[in-house]
């Protein structure tokens, strides 16, 4: 069970939070200008990483909140929290 | 009459509280301090149980929970029985009752003891590879292994306890209550760390508080006398706390532990009630000191599981802390020092001991010599060879070992003795460390497993880091605290330590016997019968990975998870193949540490508390008119409402004609209600919905159909406009939460310049749905005020009026085809709102319904119900909702996925309407549709899903979703069901008032 630091709630068991995929996959402005292979590439592809994976993550039982986790897939070590819409920390 | 094994007068053990307990129906007596095993012991009773395969006779091997055999049956026949307890974990108290397991009729005559003549034909893997042929008689085989297999019974009446669950935090969590933790904990308290210390005993001191090994000294005091004082002073010390009976079950990523506090297990029948038995902590540690100690091996050799045969430092444990000998002719083998100072222990309390027999050349300690000293016969350089006695060790025959220690040569010498302790080492208790995901590196040396690479803030101390003897343990947990801590100084640094204790062992994983490996039996796990043999003939028939190994042969699979032999599976099976250990790995630890009960985990989640459930403010009245209920999401939803014995069938079909003929109600209070507020909120309904938005005037009212981004149908509801920018958006009752959550997840990812707020307000509204012709009647009667004439109050449109006092919402919206009205109230007015509607509609014969009717009454209409009619794979055009589906509007939630190839494709599965050739016959839903009989294999063009006989129409109706359907209105299809062929028409999915004139009636 993880301790995730929510950046609006402070340090919070994972049972009062939800995991929303992979993160900075930016909903296209003009989807309709997109080919089916452009806009497929939005809707379906994912990375799937073993190792250090961008994901967002939701305070869904607690202030509702989305926010952006950097996370070790092969250990669950959470390497940083960052706000929607914050700049991702560099590797 | 039994023997008296006490020996001398322990101060754990409280002579003057003399306990009875009846252990397989006969009354034994033994003191309070006692656990069942050393109870036992104390009446000479060594035969506790019998082996899982061989049904071979078992005694008492430890002192703690890595007990393999002794493990009972608690309190049989009661409610409060509980199989496959450890005798060695058991308090007694006054009538406690125990029986032996797996064996029938009698632990001292078991017939399933032929199983051990018959082993030669039960080797590893025997059931997978005799039960596999023919494979038909798999049944027959499995009657009989069911029967045979399993160890205690489970209880078969309700639990009478109480379980509870607690969250704990603290700074520092020390885990275990020996030397180490004692120290551990006191001077994290003493930092001002809010400290836990558990113990899974219920006394502190692990085995430093009866170490009364003359050569070793704490501060010039025996390590004894010295950590009781070090106890005496935790009870001033603040911020810790003590949790002792206490074990640590799991420990999981983020120091995340759960462990059972049991708090009258060990209390009299009488005490018992009306308490908490057993609390599950669930503990959330900012730092972990790992002090669990380390477990002692046995040796593996022929015939080493008699009764009578235990480990060196248990016969030691029961001598010291429980005053109990476990035998009046005592031998020792061994391949360390440790067996020397067990041995001393006895000698001191005058009790027997003929022998120790050590693999090793030999050892110049002072413990050794001393044993010398006394007169006691020291075999070096030998090893044994076979035990005799079925139901207890009569004696024992050792020769001696080649040098490489792979034989033995010489004349066999026969020893008699009633109990052998065996001292193999020691294993680090490694289990918690690995449940943490923190990784062993194996020590080449030592021969053991040690903490590596930490994944948490955790450090291990004590023997389970690899530290064995007091004042390596002294010296290296000093250090550990400083660096954990990040403290200078501690308790430690002034304690002065003298010892004699030597670290010199000769490690041999399979002890030689003078027959071959064939004709002997070295128990390496002894609770599942696993011998070396099994072991090396799942590597001759080709298993290399351990993990494979100990499924195939069960090695360490049982409820002790092999604890005390998996090191020499692990070796034997690195010796035979040839490997470095370290190389090898070890399998993987898993939680629970010790077995767990169902009543801890569960806690007090059961009954009525078992999953939580939601009541509409309107459920009483339900409940009071002898509703029936149905579970929609966590609501209880009245489903029908049967009168006079009604079957639902009829009950349904009188409540669908009520409501179209006259007047029907139905608490729609589950619906899902979002407040929508802020200056955007047009716009942002104009981008979650399919259809337009921004042009609904206020006080109207519209039907909007939501999207995934892959152009499926997610959800749907009315939502109306209140202000210019307040809307009120309803979902369906499942759909609620997650509809909120996808919205948020828009708002706050994708457009936060959106100036939106959302506030769920489901619970705050309770709403009732008055439909059918007098509905405007009954609703006139209730506000007389209010101007429903359909020019002021139109279908589709809001007023906000008053109900006396009470501020109401009302929406004059349809999901029945049926005039009707959707009057919200705050939800504590609920139950007045509906009494209010029942008692005007009274004289119009207002019948409440359920969900079964309206669902009758939408699908008559062909109105859908997400999660019903759709699945996920459904877009708006395949429900043929082409009209909801706005052009104009440059994008919404899903837009472009509706032009996809792949959605785009004539041939999807569209919603139709489906009519029976017999009006009688109602199709179930999920039956597959077909167009050819006679194909093989026949090709599904679809299924049904919603079906009911309609009493409107007085005829079956049916919704189904068709490949190809929308083109075949008219063609004839066919249901095939397991006895019949049902002859259908593909129609109109609206059945019913198709140009909706009733709206209006």
């Amino acid at each position: 069970m993880f301790l995730i630091n929510c950046p609006y709630c402070g340090e919070r068991d994972q049972q009062e939070f939800k995991a929303g995929g992979e993160a900075h996959i930016e909903r296209p402005k003009q989807p309709t200008e997109l080919s089916d292979d452009e806009w497929a590439e939005y809707l379906f592809m994912r990375k799937n990483i073993k190792g250090v994976q961008f994901e967002r993550w939701n305070h869904a039982h607690g202030c509702r909140k989305w926010f952006n986790m950097v996370r070790d897939t092969s250990n669950d070590e959470i390497k940083a929290i960052y706000k929607m819409g914050e700049k991702p920390p560099s590797q | 009459m039994t023997k008296n094994l006490r020996v001398k007068s322990s101060e754990y053990i409280d002579e003057t509280n003399r306990i009875s307990f009846k252990f397989n129906g006969k009354t034994y007596h033994g003191f309070k301090g006692d656990t069942l095993a050393s109870a036992l012991l104390a009446n000479d009773v060594h035969l506790v149980g019998r082996s899982f395969k061989y049904h071979r006779p078992r005694g008492i091997m430890t002192s703690g929970s890595e007990e393999p055999n002794a493990i009972v049956q608690v309190n049989p026949g009661t409610n409060r029985t509980e199989p496959n307890v450890r005798a060695t974990e058991v308090e007694i108290y006054e009538g406690l009752e125990a029986s032996s397991q797996n064996c029938w009729p009698s632990v001292e005559f078991d017939i399933g003891g032929i199983n051990n003549f018959l082993s030669p034909f039960f080797p590893a893997g025997f059931y997978y590879k005799t039960f596999m042929w023919p494979a038909s008689f798999w049944e027959k085989y499995e009657f009989f292994i069911r029967h045979s297999a399993g160890l205690g019974k489970s209880p078969t009446t309700t639990d009478p306890d109480i379980y509870d669950h607690r969250t704990v935090h603290c700074d520092v969590l020390v885990v275990g209550a020996g030397i180490s933790g004692i120290m551990a904990a006191k001077n994290a308290a003493k930092n001002n760390f809010k400290t836990l210390l558990v113990e899974e005993k219920n006394e502190l001191g692990g085995s430093t508080i009866y170490e009364n090994n003359e050569f070793n000294k704490i501060d010039n005091k025996a390590p004894s006398e010295w950590l009781k004082k070090e106890i005496e002073e935790l009870k001033n010390i603040k911020n810790l706390e003590i949790k002792t009976r206490t074990s640590v079950a799991a420990y999981h990523q983020y120091n995340y532990l759960l462990a059972r506090e049991n708090l009258t297990d060990h209390l009299e029948a009488k005490d018992k009630t009306n308490k908490i038995r057993q609390r599950l902590l669930k503990i959330r540690a900012k730092k972990v000191i790992l002090a669990t100690g380390a477990l002692e091996r046995p040796l593996i050799f022929n015939n080493n599981d008699r009764p009578g045969i235990m480990l060196s430092s248990a016969i030691k444990k029961y001598s010291e802390f429980y005053g109990v000998a476990c035998g009046s002719k005592n031998v020792f083998f061994t391949n360390n020092d440790s067996a020397y100072e067990s041995a001393i222990s006895l000698y001191n309390k005058g009790i027997n001991v003929e022998a120790i027999i050590d693999i090793r050349e030999q050892s110049e300690s002072k413990i050794v010599k001393k044993v010398k000293e006394a007169g006691i016969k020291i075999y070096w350089s030998h090893s044994i060879v076979d035990t005799t006695g079925y139901k207890r060790l009569n004696s024992i025959s050792i020769m001696k070992l080649s040098n490489d220690g792979a034989s033995v040569t010489g004349s066999k010498i026969s020893i008699s003795c009633d109990c052998l302790g065996v001292a193999g080492g020691w294993t680090p208790a490694v289990h918690l460390y690995t449940q943490s995901g923190s990784k062993l590196k194996f020590d080449e040396e030592k021969k053991i497993f040690l903490p590596n690479q930490n994944t948490s803030e955790q450090i291990s101390v004590g023997s389970c880091g690899g530290d064995f003897k007091i004042d390596e343990i002294i010296k290296n947990l000093n250090q550990k605290l400083k660096d954990t801590l990040n403290i200078n100084e501690t308790d430690l640094d002034s304690i002065k330590v003298e010892i004699d204790q030597e670290n010199s062992k000769r490690n041999i994983w399979l002890l030689p016997s003078d027959k071959p490996l064939g004709k002997t039996k070295p128990f390496v796990d002894y609770q599942n019968d696993a011998t070396a043999k099994d072991i090396k003939l799942a590597l001759r028939e080709g298993f290399r990975s351990i993990e494979h190994v100990k499924r195939y042969t069960t090695t360490g699979m049982g409820t002790d998870q092999g604890k005390l032999g998996n090191m020499h599976a692990l070796g034997i099976i690195a010796d035979t193949a040839g490997v470095k250990m370290g190389e090898l790995g070890t399998t993987t630890f898993r939680p629970p540490y010790t077995p767990l009960t169902f009543g801890t985990i569960v806690g007090r989640n059961v009954g009525k508390f078992f999953d939580i459930f939601r009541k509409t403010p309107m459920n009483d009245w339900h409940v009071e008119n002898k509703a029936e209920f149905e579970n929609v999401g966590q609501w209880k939803r009245a489903w029908y409402y049967p009168i006079n014995g009604e079957t639902m069938h009829q009950a349904v079909q009188r409540e669908s004609k009520a409501a179209r003929e006259s007047a029907g109600i139905l608490d729609a209070s589950t619906l899902g209600k979002i407040d929508i507020q802020g200056s955007d909120a047009s716009e942002f309904l104009n981008r979650v919905y399919t259809n337009a938005w921004s042009k609904l005037a206020i006080g109207k009212c519209r039907y909007g159909l939501m999207l995934n981004e892959d152009g499926m149908v997610y959800d749907d509801g009315v939502t109306t406009r209140l202000g210019e920018n307040h809307y009120i958006m309803t979902t369906t009752t499942g759909g609620a939460a997650n509809v909120l959550g996808k919205l948020e997840d828009y708002l706050q990812t994708e457009w936060p310049e959106l100036d939106v707020y959302l506030t769920s307000v489901t619970d705050h509204y309770a709403t009732a749905s008055l439909c059918g012709p007098n509905s405007k009647k009954i609703l006139k009667k209730i506000i007389p005020d209010l101007d429903l004439s359909d020019e002021n109050f139109p279908h589709m449109s809001f007023k906000e009026s008053k109900i006396g006092n009470i501020q109401c919402r009302i929406m004059r919206i349809s999901f029945t085809g049926e005039h009707s009205y959707e009057i919200n109230v705050q939800a504590s007015y609920g139950k007045d709102l509906w009494e209010k509607c029942m008692e005007a509609g009274q004289e119009f014969n207002i019948t409440p319904y359920g969900t079964e009717t309206m669902h009758l009454l939408r699908a008559e209409k062909g109105f859908i119900i997400v999660g019903q009619d759709t699945d996920g794979t459904m877009t708006p055009i395949d429900l043929q909702m082409d009209w909801i589906v706005s052009k104009k509007k440059y994008d919404f939630i899903g837009k472009r996925s509706l032009y996809r190839s792949d959605t785009m494709r004539e041939d999807r599965k569209q919603l139709v309407g489906l009519l029976t050739e017999d009006p009688n016959e109602v199709l179930e839903e999920g039956a597959q549709i077909v167009s050819e009989l006679n194909q093989s294999p026949i090709e599904m063009l679809g299924h049904v899903t919603s079906s009911y006989f309609s009493p409107n129409l007085n005829k079956s109706i049916a919704l189904a979703v068709v490949r190809g359907g929308k083109d075949m209105m008219g063609k004839k299809l066919f249901v095939p069901m397991e006895n019949k062929n049902i002859n259908v028409t593909v129609a109109n999915p609206v059945f019913y008032d198709k140009k909706n004139e009733r709206l209006n009636a």
